[in-house]
């Protein structure tokens, strides 16, 4: 099992590196939109609940993009099939597709964070910094196990650009809810407080008890 | 034979509903605080709660489709989740205005119970266009259980997480159940049952309804023969196979 | 013409909150309504197709000099 999720891993981050297809344009899509919210809030800097908002609100529309994305290539050039035939357990591929998905969402935000910071955010990032990866890694993980689940959904129908997004953005709600309450004390203006742990321990549960359920039912979206 | 104690359930369902309203209108006391504003919490919370309960009887429906492959179940996980959104609407509906009579605005941001409803109503509003878009039958059932059981499990996580979120802003002020005085909390149990009873003779109501309809298009075809049936439109429906004749994929569809 | 009555009557204030609660009662009366309204088109058209088929199922016979399958519908 660990051998065919290595191996899957492999292979997406190879074509990842080689095509170029998700991660600069997550990355773009995030810079792009702190520059449509410093016009649409006309501010030049945000601090506290507003800052938090506006990091969770763009890093949610940037995975969808990822989202979007993830499934894409299997469907349409038969990489199911080629796995359905191997003789391997199928939630390899989830579990594979949501480190992918994870190592994504890592990737873009280290341009896009401190993006934020230089463009949009009033207080220091550097003093939110080790409590804020924490979040951010918790918040990510919830995103990858619901975005790799919705993908796989989506990805079957015939608007699969629509619904992946219809689908996911209310799943995800309670992620944003999590991230961005636990941000906000972060992103304080003056000296930024502790996290409250409640936030930290909501998100780790809801990372849990989602990841199950897509473990338990993955296997039932790639029967042929 | 779905339509079998239909006539039973329905009538219940008007004698729960004529205890009910008699004692909302004339045995509950007035609440001290909202007055006769109040009597709308009769009815749309236990609007709410059905409609929740139901969500969640979709996704064990759905379970239910994915362990047998049977796509009995399936079409019952659909009515289940169809009528729940009908009651989420009417619960937005009436919390709405609610809302408008209490604090003059249609809508309550600081309502958690309201909002996390909005959100588990968007997320079911994602069921049927999810269905339409998958044209192959079996796959499309397939798929919906997976998506009823994963909604089935957000709807309680979703309002954990809500009701967290505004813990420390506002205390409830909507409709606390906790500490309803007697005569109050009788009323609103006996509302809960007439709802609940709704709930079930609407939903059994709807099953006999596709149940016949595929019997009727089993019938035009064994008279008619295959050439002559219009091939079935794409739906979000399932399909049901009448158990007189053999399950293709083909038979006669209970399409809306 | 109905203010005595409506005097008498317990629990019906008819000034504010009279109007919305009228409104979220009458919201649930009608979606019912509506739903009932579906129901019935929905039987009318199964009927008119039983009726169709009906008449099919005893044309059959006559053109094709086979024992009905269906022999009755009633």
């Amino acid at each position: 099992m660990r051998r065919t999720v290595a191996a899957l891993l492999r292979k997406e981050l190879l074509v990842e590196l080689r095509t170029l297809e998700s991660v600069p344009g997550m990355s773009l899509f995030a810079v792009t939109t702190f520059v449509v919210f410093h016009f649409a809030l006309n501010r030049n800097s945000v601090d506290g609940d507003l800052a938090a908002g506006i990091l969770w609100v763009t890093l949610l529309f940037a995975a969808i993009l990822g989202i979007n994305r993830l499934f894409v290539a299997d469907a349409d050039q038969g990489g199911f099939d080629a796995f359905l035939l191997a003789p391997v357990d199928r939630s390899a591929m989830l579990i594979a597709k949501a480190l992918t998905l994870m190592a994504y969402l890592l990737a873009f935000e280290i341009v896009a964070v401190p993006a934020f910071g230089l463009l949009l955010l009033g207080p220091s990032l550097g003093a939110a910094m080790p409590d804020l990866l924490l979040v951010l890694l918790l918040g990510d993980l919830g995103v990858a196990v619901i975005g790799t689940l919705v993908a796989a959904l989506a990805v079957q129908t015939r608007a699969r650009d629509l619904l992946g997004p219809l689908l996911a953005l209310p799943l995800l709600v309670p992620i944003v809810i999590g991230g961005a309450r636990a941000s906000s004390p972060l992103l304080a203006l003056g000296h930024p407080t502790a996290v409250p742990g409640r936030w930290l321990l909501t998100l780790g549960l809801y990372d849990l008890v989602f990841g199950l359920i897509a473990y338990a039912l993955f296997d039932f979206l790639l029967e042929d | 034979m779905y339509g079998k104690g239909l006539r039973a359930l329905s009538i219940a369902t008007v004698a729960a509903f004529a205890v009910a309203f008699g004692l909302v209108f004339f045995y509950a006391p007035l609440d001290a605080e909202q007055g006769f504003l109040q009597k709308i919490f009769y009815l749309h919370v236990p609007l709410a709660i059905i409609a929740l309960c139901g969500f969640v009887i979709g996704g064990l429906l759905a379970i239910q489709h994915l362990r047998t492959r049977d796509s009995r179940w399936d079409m019952r996980s659909y009515v289940a989740i169809h009528m729940s959104l009908i009651f989420a609407v009417a619960t937005l509906i009436t919390g709405s205005i609610w809302a408008k009579g209490s604090w003059g605005h249609w809508w309550a941001w600081d309502e958690p119970t309201l909002v996390s409803f909005l959100i588990v109503f968007l997320l079911y509003a994602t069921y049927q266009p999810l269905r339409f878009a998958i044209e192959d039958p079996e796959r499309q059932s397939r798929y919906a259980s997976v998506f009823a059981i994963t909604a089935g499990a957000f709807v309680p996580m979703n309002f954990i997480a809500v009701r967290l979120s505004t813990a420390y802003l506002h205390p409830r002020v909507l409709g606390s159940t906790s500490n309803l005085p007697g005569s109050m909390g009788l009323t609103f149990v006996v509302c809960l049952i007439a709802m609940a009873l709704l709930y079930a003779t609407l939903y059994k109501y709807e099953l006999t309804a596709k149940h016949t309809r595929s019997q009727v298009r089993a019938l035009r075809r064994k008279l008619i023969g295959e050439t002559g049936m219009a091939p079935r439109p794409r739906s979000a429906a399932p399909t049901l196979h009448p158990t007189s004749t053999p399950a293709t994929s083909t038979a006669a569809g209970a399409s809306r | 013409m109905f203010a005595p009555v409506l005097a008498e009557l317990p629990a019906l204030p008819l000034h504010e909150a009279g109007k919305y609660v009228a409104g979220a009662y009458i919201v649930l009366f009608v979606l019912v309504l509506i739903y009932f309204a579906i129901m019935a088109i929905r039987l009318s058209r199964i009927e008119r197709e039983l009726g169709e088929l009906l008449e099919l199922a005893n044309q059959e016979p006559a053109e094709e000099d086979v024992a009905p399958r269906e022999p009755t519908l009633a």
